[in-house]
């Protein structure tokens, strides 16, 4: 079981009281209708799936109930770093972890 | 019998115990296959495929042999239990397994004479071969017999009556394995004041330590030196020392799980748990785990009495037992003339140490022949004899390629030591990269993955000053202490040097079963059969033959398995891959895992406020997810239909009443409330106004159906939403997530009130005056009130939100009470029922109304690849809005084609017939194979309001189908049914408007 920082709760908690959220930095497009078929569908099916570092949301759900995003490796499955929604992906340097 | 095979001068209480029928009498302090042995018991099973007698191999947790079954009254039998891990209680009763009907004589062993048919691949081969696979002398006959023959122990069919604990554990410092260098560890970190916890798999901790009767540690017996530092550690605050506890699995981040045994060794089970699960966060872990001893692989290496080396010293020296009275040792490892050493000290003759070496240690073989003890090198074994207990073993040399004459030596045990395989179990789990030592023929721990350090054996260190010191240091480490440590000084230490992977030579041609995997029965000649067979890789190999895949997950075996593939193949160890450590170590009981999640703790159970009515007025229940919800309320002598026949005639007769406290509910408020659920349905709000309430239609964003349900607007910024009973935390979560991360500038706030409310649903004709008398504060006319509105005031004085809604299709009120008065409110509404004859109705009516209008439900019409347009409820979908979550799918190509699947009801041509759910509808009566169904039947029932039955479906193109006739194909033969509409009851909604 993973130990998971939630960045608002500024504690180390338990996997089981997290739920996993897919991958992050997906921007839902401004005005959906504006775009083309290929490109909306590139937003609703089309994910990174990487080797090695991968940013990606958790939600906090059974502690404060807040989404936020995590650096994770995925071959490792060390957690790199975690933060809050909205903030930029720290810069790390995706061969360190 | 008793005890022949004892040291005379043994102490410890006397006890006895049942194996197989048979009384004997043990020790206090023995394991079950010590006290077996003492009593001159080699035969303890029968393997696995050929049904061979068997005896104890090991005298540890890798035994692959000697698996009894514990029965100690009802429920309470395990079986597959290793006996030299069983402790002696006085009355322990085990029986064997895997033999019928005797240990002693079994039939079971016409597999051993007819085994050319179980080779490598057997159950590929076998099982899914054409010629047998399906036909009914196969399923029948063979099968079953095969599947009886080759097989473990029976499992239990009571119910445990057992208890299991489950704990977690934080921690500085733990220490798996309790042998030197664990010890040296534990005390180490221990002395620096951390948090340390030292687990050990035995009775007792000390491992090699227990058994060391010639070395000294810093002029102390060995033995002497554990019993101090555990004392010491015993005694310290900040250690706690668990025996009888494997770590058997490691998982992320220094998480490690153990499993403690706790009463099993006891005679009376005390009233606490029988085991525990510890589930440990440590700082820092050291493996301390040891090495296994490795067996060679000879003709006839399996028969009782075929010992590992070590297995005889330890019995000795720490259960006072002889494994044999006339004793040859096969050996490739220094370590095995210890053995012979001790054995020929303690009276036992050892007729002869037959070394694989060419050159074998100068010092070793002049103590051997000190004690008078024979060593012929260059050795190899053509053969053992002996039925159920070996009684000689064929000696020959080897020059160059040659293998010599066979020299035959009696014997009644054969020790063999291949050398030692060290335990890297753990720091695999870890996820660090095992790494093979050509030099030293061996894998051991590569760099750290997490925070952890192997010491001693389990590192490839065999010395006692070498694992002390690792140890040591190992512990002063995770325990951050930076100081010069100190060294430990040892003498009469066993050799540690040597080893041999794969088989012994032998003559061209030469027949007899070479074992290398015991438990899965697989053969020297079966991994070569694979490779032949094309396996290249050992993971192939390995499922090929089973090698390695039984309950010991082959810890004796995948060794010499990986060197007799590579050996075959012409490649290097490395090259032929090594399989996956995997947790747990040892098997684990299910109870352990389970812990208090049993019975009614397995899952909560969710009960409404009206619960305890329903069940004082007789109603069946069913289980809606964790929900118990009403089903039906049979009267005296009438079944489900009867009673739902009823429920749903007197509601459209005069009234009904149901409990519908299970809906989700979430409020929505803020100033941008309504923003929000115009993002988040696909109707239209803003323009709703305070006190009306709307069907609401929420999809994904790829645009399918997710939930559905009325939704209220109780003031400019808030709303009272309904969902699935099912789908309230999905919802909810779907909400949050788009509030938080793509909305998070919207000042709006969910709060989940599902328990908050009691809903009371009353419909039909005479619903309303039912309700009447018990609202104040609010006007339940048809003109003050219309239909698809929402009123707050009080119910029975209680301050309730009242919505004129339906989903009968009849008159319909839902009272949402505080939960707390949920019950009370019920009763009066139900005694105003009982004067207009209005029923109790369950979930079953409710289903059958709603499908008698026509009403989905979201899981049963819709599965995930749903439009709204699909299940025609275009109406409910906002035209005029720019955006909200799902809408621009919507027009995605693949969603607008032709063609797609669409609600519609279906009318069977015989009324008689209820179609099954589920069932496939076709263009004809006998479509041929591989035609791709139109659709199918999602909700069908004998319709009380028509008086025949009706179905919902989902067809192909089926709003343009109206009239058509279609089939739906079943095992009798297919049933036409003729599309319709599916509002089924008063299509024009007059019903509602009253």
């Amino acid at each position: 079981m993973l130990l998971i920082h939630c960045p608002y709760c500024e504690m180390d908690r338990p996997e089981l009281e997290f739920r996993y959220g897919g991958e992050a930095h997906i921007a839902r497009p401004a005005d959906p209708m504006a775009t083309s078929d290929e490109t909306w569908a590139e937003h609703l099916y089309f994910r990174s799936n990487p080797r090695g570092l991968h940013a990606e949301r958790w939600r906090h759900i059974s502690g404060c109930g807040r989404f936020f995003n995590c650096l994770r490796d995925t071959v490792s499955d060390r957690i790199v770093t975690t933060y809050k929604a909205g903030e930029a992906r720290p810069e790390i340097d995706r061969g360190a972890a | 019998m008793s005890e022949h095979f004892r040291l005379s001068g043994a102490t410890g209480r006397a006890v006895r115990f049942v194996f197989d029928g048979v009384t004997y009498q043990g020790r206090e302090g023995d394991t079950l296959a010590s006290a077996l042995l003492a009593n001159g018991v080699h035969l303890i099973g029968r393997s696995y495929k050929y049904h061979r007698p068997r005896g104890m191999l090991t005298a540890g947790a890798e035994e692959p042999n000697a698996l009894v079954a514990v029965e100690r009254g009802r429920g309470r039998m395990t079986p597959n239990l290793r006996a030299t891990q069983i402790e002696l209680y006085d009355g322990l009763v085990a029986t064997s397994q895997n033999r019928w009907p005797s240990l002693a004589f079994d039939v079971g062993v016409i597999n051993d004479v007819a085994g050319k048919f179980y080779s490598a691949g057997f159950y590929y081969k076998t099982f899914m071969g054409p010629k047998f696979a399906g036909t009914a002398l196969w399923t029948r006959v063979f099968e079953p017999i095969v599947r009886y023959a080759a097989g473990l122990g029976a499992r239990p069919t009571d119910p445990d009556p057992d208890r299991y604990a489950q704990f977690y554990a934080h921690c500085d410092v733990l220490v798996c394995g309790a042998g030197p260098a664990g010890l040296a560890a534990a005390l180490a970190a221990a002395r620096s004041g951390k948090d340390v916890i030292l687990c050990d798999e035995q009775s007792e901790p000390g491992g090699s330590l227990l058994h060391e009767t010639t070395a000294t540690i810093d002029g102390r017996p060995a033995r002497v030196w554990a019993e101090e530092g555990l004392a010491e550690l015993k005694a310290a605050a900040n250690v706690r020392v668990m025996a009888r506890t494997q770590a058997f699995g490691w998982y992320a981040q220094n998480f490690v799980a153990l499993s403690e045994r706790v009463a099993d060794h006891l005679a009376e089970l005390p009233r606490g748990a029988r085991e525990r699960l510890w589930q440990v966060r440590a700082k820092r872990v050291v493996i301390a785990t040891g090495a296994i001893e490795r067996p060679i692989v000879f003709p006839g290496n399996d028969r009782p009495g075929v010992m590992l080396a070590e297995a005889g010293r330890i019995y000795l020296n720490r259960f006072g037992v002889k494994v044999g009275s006339r004793v040859v040792v096969v050996t490739a490892h220094d370590s095995a003339y210890r053995v012979a050493l001790d054995l020929a000290a303690a009276g036992v003759t050892v007729a002869a140490i037959a070394d694989v070496r060419s050159m074998p240690l100068r010092a070793r073989m002049q103590e051997a022949e000190a004690a008078g003890i024979r060593v012929i090198s260059s050795a190899t074994v053509t053969g053992t004899k002996g039925r159920r207990r070996v009684s000689g073993v064929g000696i020959a040399q080897v020059g160059g390629d040659v293998v010599g004459g066979t020299d035959w030596i009696a014997c009644d045990c054969l020790l063999m030591s291949g050398g030692w395989t060290p335990s890297v179990h753990l720091y695999s789990q870890s996820r660090g990269k095992v790494v093979w030592h050509e030099d030293r023929q061996m894998f051991l721990p590569g760099a750290s993955v997490q925070d952890e350090r192997s010491a001693g054996a389990c590192r490839g260190s065999f010395t006692l000053e070498a694992a002390l010191s690792e140890g040591d240091r190992a512990g002063a480490e995770a325990a951050g202490i930076e100081t010069a440590r100190p060294s430990f000084a040892i003498t009469g230490e066993a050799g540690t040097e040597g080893g041999v992977l794969g088989r012994l030579p032998r003559r061209p041609g030469a027949k007899g079963k070479a074992f290398v995997d015991f438990q899965n029965d697989v053969k020297a000649d079966d991994i070569e059969l694979a490779v032949q067979e094309g396996m290249r890789s050992i993971e192939h190999v390995k499922r090929y033959t089973t090698t390695g895949m039984a309950t010991d997950q082959g810890k004796t075996s995948n060794l010499n398995a990986l060197a007799i593939a590579a050996g075959k193949l012409g490649r290097s160890i490395p090259q032929v891959g090594l399989t996956t450590f995997r947790q747990p170590y040892t098997p684990v009981t299910f109870g352990a895992f389970a812990g208090a999640n049993r019975g009614d703790l397995f899952d909560p159970v969710r009960q409404t406020p009206i619960h305890s009515w329903a069940e004082e007025n007789g109603a069946a229940f069913e289980d809606v997810g964790l929900w118990k919800r009403a089903w039906y309320f049979p009267k005296p002598g009438e079944d489900m239909h009867r009673a739902v026949l009823r429920e749903c005639r007197q509601t459209r007769a005069t009234a009904g009443i149901f409990d519908a406290s299970t809906l989700g509910k979430i409020e929505v408020v803020g100033p941008d409330a309504a923003v929000f659920m115009e993002k988040l349905y696909t109707n239209p709000w803003a323009k709703l106004e305070p006190g009306r309430c709307r069907y609401g239609l929420m999809l994904n964003e790829a645009g399918f159906v997710m939930d559905d349900g009325v939704i209220a607007r109780m003031a400019d910024d808030r709303f009272h939403v309904t969902t699935t009973t099912g789908g309230a935390p999905r919802v909810l979560h779907h909400m949050e997530d788009y509030l938080q991360t793509e909305f998070p500038d919207l000042r709006v706030w969910l709060t989940s009130t599902t328990e908050q409310w009691a809903v009371i649903a009353v419909q039909g004709p005479k619903a309303r005056e039912i309700v009447a008398p018990l609202v104040a504060g609010f006007d339940i006319s048809k003109e003050a009130m219309p239909h698809m509105s929402i009123r707050e005031g009080t119910v029975c004085g209680v301050p309730a939100r009242v919505m004129r809604v339906s989903f009968t299709g009849e008159l319909g009120f839902e009272i949402n009470v505080p939960a707390d008065h949920g019950r009370a409110v019920w009763e009066a509404v139900w005694a105003e029922g009982r004067k207009v004859d209005a029923v109790a109705y369950g979930t079953e009516a409710m289903h059958v109304m709603r499908a008698e209008k026509g009403y989905i439900i979201v899981g049963q019409e819709t599965d995930g690849t749903v439009t709204p347009a699909d299940l025609g409820l275009n109406w409910a979908v906002g035209k005029a809005k720019k955006d909200f979550v799902g809408k621009r799918s919507l027009v995605r190509p693949d969603m607008i084609v032709d063609g797609r699947k669409q609600l519609v009801g279906l009318l069977t041509e015989d009324p008689a017939i209820v179609l099954e759910e589920g069932a496939q509808i076709t263009a004809t009566a006998a479509p041929a194979a591989g035609t791709r169904a139109l659709g199918h039947v999602t909700s069908s029932y004998a319709s009380p309001a028509l008086g025949r039955s009706i179905a919902l479906a989902m067809v192909a193109g089926g709003r343009d189908r109206s009239g058509e006739r279609l089939y739906v194909p079943m095992p009798g033969g297919a049933i036409a049914v003729t599309i319709v509409d599916p509002v089924f009851v008063d299509p024009k909604g007059e019903r509602l408007d009253v």
